[in-house]
C-alpha cells in the first residue's frame, strides 16, 4: 500500500485537521512505514474467520423505560467555550 | 511511623485503630507532593483543600468506617471524569473542562472512603507508551529523572512509586497501565473487559479501554478493584452480577471478594511461560529478572509450563488498527462547540472544527487518528479493519487454547526497562512495537498484572506480567501475592527526588509533526 501526499489530504479533510505544508512530507512516510508495517498481517490466513468487534457474547442489553433525573442543562452548557442561557453558538451555518 | 512506607491497606487499618488521622494523611501526602513534583511533573491538577476538607469530613466518620480504604489518600488519571475537578485528558482541546458528574470509578472509590489527592499526568488522550505527549509536558521516572514513566498512565506510575498518594486508578487500553507500574516498580492490574464501569472514563478505543488500580502491592490492587468493580447500567458493555437485573445475554460476573482470596497459596497452579514472548528483541536483563520470577513461583509449588504462542507478531498492527479506528471515531467529539477548548480564529463553521482540532490535538493524535481515518476509509476498510477484527477473534482463540493448558501466562510486561526521555518521540512506530507483550490482553478482553520482578543494571525497576483467563483476577492476584511473600521487589522505592532538579521542557504547542504549531 503507497501513501502518497494526496491520500494524506484526503484523510485529513476527512478527519476535519489540516496537515501544514511542512508537515505533509514527514506524515506521508511516518504513516507509510506504520501501514507497512500493518501488512505483517496478510501473512495469517483468516478467509473461515469472523470478525469479532466484542469478545463477550453480550447482545440485547434491554432496560425499563424509567424516567430518571439528567444533567442540568446549565451545568453542561458552562462547559461549552461559547453557550448562551439555553444553547452552544456556531458560527451562521445557513446564509 | 513512616506513613509512606505503609501500603494502602497498612495504612486503611492504622487509620481505623486511631493511629493515624486522615487529615495526617491526606497532609503527608500533599506535603510530598509539594516536595517532589515540580521534578516529576506527575500531577496536572492538585486538590490539596478540597482533599483535606474531605479527610476531615470523613475522620468525622471514621467510628463507622466501612471498607479497608476507608480514608486513605489516592490520585486519579486525568482522563477520568470528576464533578467539579478540572479533567484535561493531557490535551489542550478539553481546556479547562470541568466534568458536571462523576466517574462511575471515582463515585465507587468515594464510597470506599477514598481521599483524592489530585488528576494525573498522562500521554495525551492516553496515546502514548512514556507519558511524553501530554500538552503539561512529560511526566519524568522517580526512579531516573532522565527517563519517562512508560504510559499512559504516566502520572499515576510516578505518584505511587514516589509516595504521592498510596495507589492511584488509571486506564489500560493496550498496556497503559501495566507497562509504567513494570517502569516505575508497582503493582498495576488491569482487570477483564466489562468489569469496571468505563462511565465518565473519556473514550479513546471504547472496545479496549479499561480502568484499573496502580498500587504498591496486589493486596492492595485486591482492594482497590473489590471497591471499582461491579456491574453499572450507564455502560452498556459492564457485565451483570449474579443477582444483577439484566435482559441480556452473556456471562454474570461474582464480584467481589478478590482481597479475602488472597492466599498466596498456588500449590498446583500451572503457570505458562509461552515461548514466543521470551525471544528475540527481549532485553537480557529483563529476560532474566521474569525468568526468576517463574522460578519463584515454582518455589511456591506452582508448576511451570512452555508453550507456543505463534499469534504474538499480529497483536502490535491489529490492536493499533482497532484502537485508531476506534479514536478517528470517538475524538470526532471533540469540535469545539460542546466543551473544551476553541481556536481563536476561524471563517464558518467548518473552518472553527477543523482549526480549533487542527491546534487543539497533539502530534501523536493527530497521527492515530488520521491513520484510523485511513483503515476505516472506503477502499481500505476490508484489506486493514475487518482483517483487524478478523486477527483479534484468532488471538482470542489462541488465548482459549493456552488457558486449556494452564491456569495463568508469565510473560516480560515490555522488552526493555524505562526508556530516555525523547527516545520515542522521533520514532512511532518503534513505540507501538513496544507494546508488543500487553495489547495482545486487551484484544482478548483478559486481565493482565504487572508486578516489580527486580532492578537492571541501571538500577531501573523490571516488571513481570501475569495473564489470565476472562475473570481471573482472583488467580492472578494470588499468584503475584504469593511472589510478593517470597520476595521484596515491591517494596524497593526510589531515591526521593528533588525538588528543585530542572522542570521538565514542556511540550506544549507541538504541531502535527513535531513542528510548531501555528
Amino acid at each position: 500500500m503507497k501513501i502518497t501526499a494526496e491520500l494524506i489530504d484526503y484523510l485529513a479533510g476527512l478527519s476535519r485537521l489540516e496537515v501544514q505544508e511542512g508537515e505533509r512530507q514527514a506524515m506521508t512516510a511516518e504513516l507509510q512505514r506504520i501501514v507497512a508495517y500493518m501488512d505483517v498481517l496478510n501473512r495469517l490466513d483468516t478467509t473461515q474467520v469472523e470478525p469479532v468487534s466484542h469478545v463477550f457474547p453480550v447482545k440485547n442489553v434491554l432496560r425499563e423505560d424509567e424516567v430518571i433525573p439528567s444533567q442540568d442543562r446549565a451545568e453542561l452548557l458552562a462547559g461549552s467555550p461559547a453557550p448562551d442561557q439555553e444553547a452552544f453558538l456556531v458560527p451562521k451555518t445557513v446564509e | 511511623m513512616e506513613l509512606r512506607e505503609l501500603t494502602a491497606l497498612e495504612l486503611g487499618a492504622a487509620i481505623r485503630r486511631g493511629e493515624v488521622s486522615i487529615v495526617e494523611a491526606a497532609q503527608t501526602a500533599l506535603d510530598a507532593v509539594s516536595a517532589q513534583d515540580g521534578a516529576l511533573n506527575a500531577f496536572i491538577t492538585v486538590t490539596g483543600a478540597r482533599a483535606l476538607e474531605r479527610a476531615e469530613a470523613l475522620q468525622a466518620g471514621v467510628r463507622d468506617a466501612q471498607g479497608p480504604l476507608y480514608g486513605v489518600p489516592m490520585a486519579i488519571k486525568d482522563n477520568i471524569c470528576t464533578k467539579g475537578v478540572k479533567t484535561t485528558c493531557a490535551s489542550r482541546i478539553l481546556g479547562d473542562f470541568t466534568p458536571p458528574y462523576d466517574a462511575a470509578a471515582v463515585d465507587a472509590l468515594a464510597r470506599a472512603g477514598a481521599v483524592s489527592l489530585g488528576k494525573l499526568n498522562m500521554d495525551e488522550f492516553a496515546m502514548g507508551s512514556t507519558s511524553e505527549t501530554s500538552f503539561y509536558g512529560p511526566v519524568r521516572n522517580p526512579w531516573d529523572l532522565g527517563r519517562a514513566p512508560g504510559g499512559s498512565s504516566g502520572g499515576a506510575a510516578a505518584a505511587v512509586a514516589a509516595g504521592m498518594g498510596w495507589y492511584a486508578i488509571g486506564s489500560d487500553t493496550g498496556g497503559s497501565i501495566r507497562q509504567p507500574a513494570s517502569f516505575c516498580g508497582v503493582t498495576g492490574i488491569k482487570p477483564t473487559y466489562g468489569t469496571v464501569s468505563r462511565y465518565g472514563l473519556i473514550a479513546y478505543a471504547s472496545s479496549l479501554d479499561q480502568i484499573g488500580p496502580l498500587c504498591r502491592d496486589a493486596a492492595d490492587c485486591a482492594a482497590v478493584l473489590d471497591a471499582l468493580m461491579g456491574h453499572d447500567r450507564r455502560d452498556a458493555t459492564s457485565l451483570p452480577g449474579p443477582r444483577s437485573r439484566w435482559d441480556g445475554s452473556g456471562p454474570r460476573v461474582d464480584y467481589g471478594h478478590l482481597l479475602d482470596g488472597l492466599t498466596g497459596d498456588i500449590r498446583g497452579m500451572k503457570i505458562g511461560l509461552p515461548v514466543d514472548c521470551f525471544g528475540d528483541g527481549l532485553d537480557g536483563e529483563v529476560r532474566s529478572a521474569v525468568l526468576a520470577a517463574a522460578e519463584v513461583l515454582k518455589g511456591r509449588g506452582a508448576q511451570l509450563v512452555e508453550l507456543p504462542f505463534p499469534v504474538l507478531p499480529y497483536a502490535v498492527p491489529a490492536y493499533y488498527i482497532i484502537a485508531c479506528a476506534e479514536a478517528s471515531s470517538n475524538l470526532s467529539r471533540f469540535d469545539g462547540v460542546k466543551y473544551g477548548w476553541r481556536a481563536e480564529e476561524y471563517d464558518g463553521l467548518g473552518d472553527l472544527y477543523c482549526k480549533t482540532r487542527t491546534q487543539g490535538f497533539g502530534a501523536e493524535v493527530k497521527r492515530r487518528i488520521l491513520l484510523g481515518t485511513f483503515v476505516l476509509s472506503s477502499g481500505y476498510y476490508d484489506a486493514y479493519y475487518k482483517k483487524a477484527l478478523q486477527v483479534k477473534a484468532v488471538i482470542r482463540d489462541a488465548f482459549d487454547r493456552v488457558f486449556e493448558q494452564c491456569d495463568l501466562l508469565l510473560t516480560p510486561v515490555a522488552p526493555t526497562a524505562a526508556p530516555r526521555l525523547g527516545e520515542s518521540l522521533s520514532d512511532p512506530l518503534q513505540m507501538y512495537l513496544s507494546d508488543v507483550y500487553t495489547v495482545s490482553v486487551n484484544l482478548a478482553g483478559l486481565p493482565g498484572l504487572s508486578m516489580p520482578c527486580g532492578l537492571n543494571g541501571d538500577g531501573l525497576p523490571v516488571g513481570a506480567q501475569l495473564i489470565g483467563p476472562h475473570f481471573g483476577e482472583g488467580a492472578l492476584l494470588n499468584a503475584a501475592h504469593a511472589f510478593q511473600l517470597e520476595t521484596d521487589w515491591h517494596r524497593k522505592r526510589p531515591p526521593p527526588a528533588a525538588a528543585d532538579a530542572e522542570p521538565p521542557s514542556a511540550l506544549k504547542g507541538e504541531g502535527l509533526c513535531g513542528g510548531d504549531l501555528k
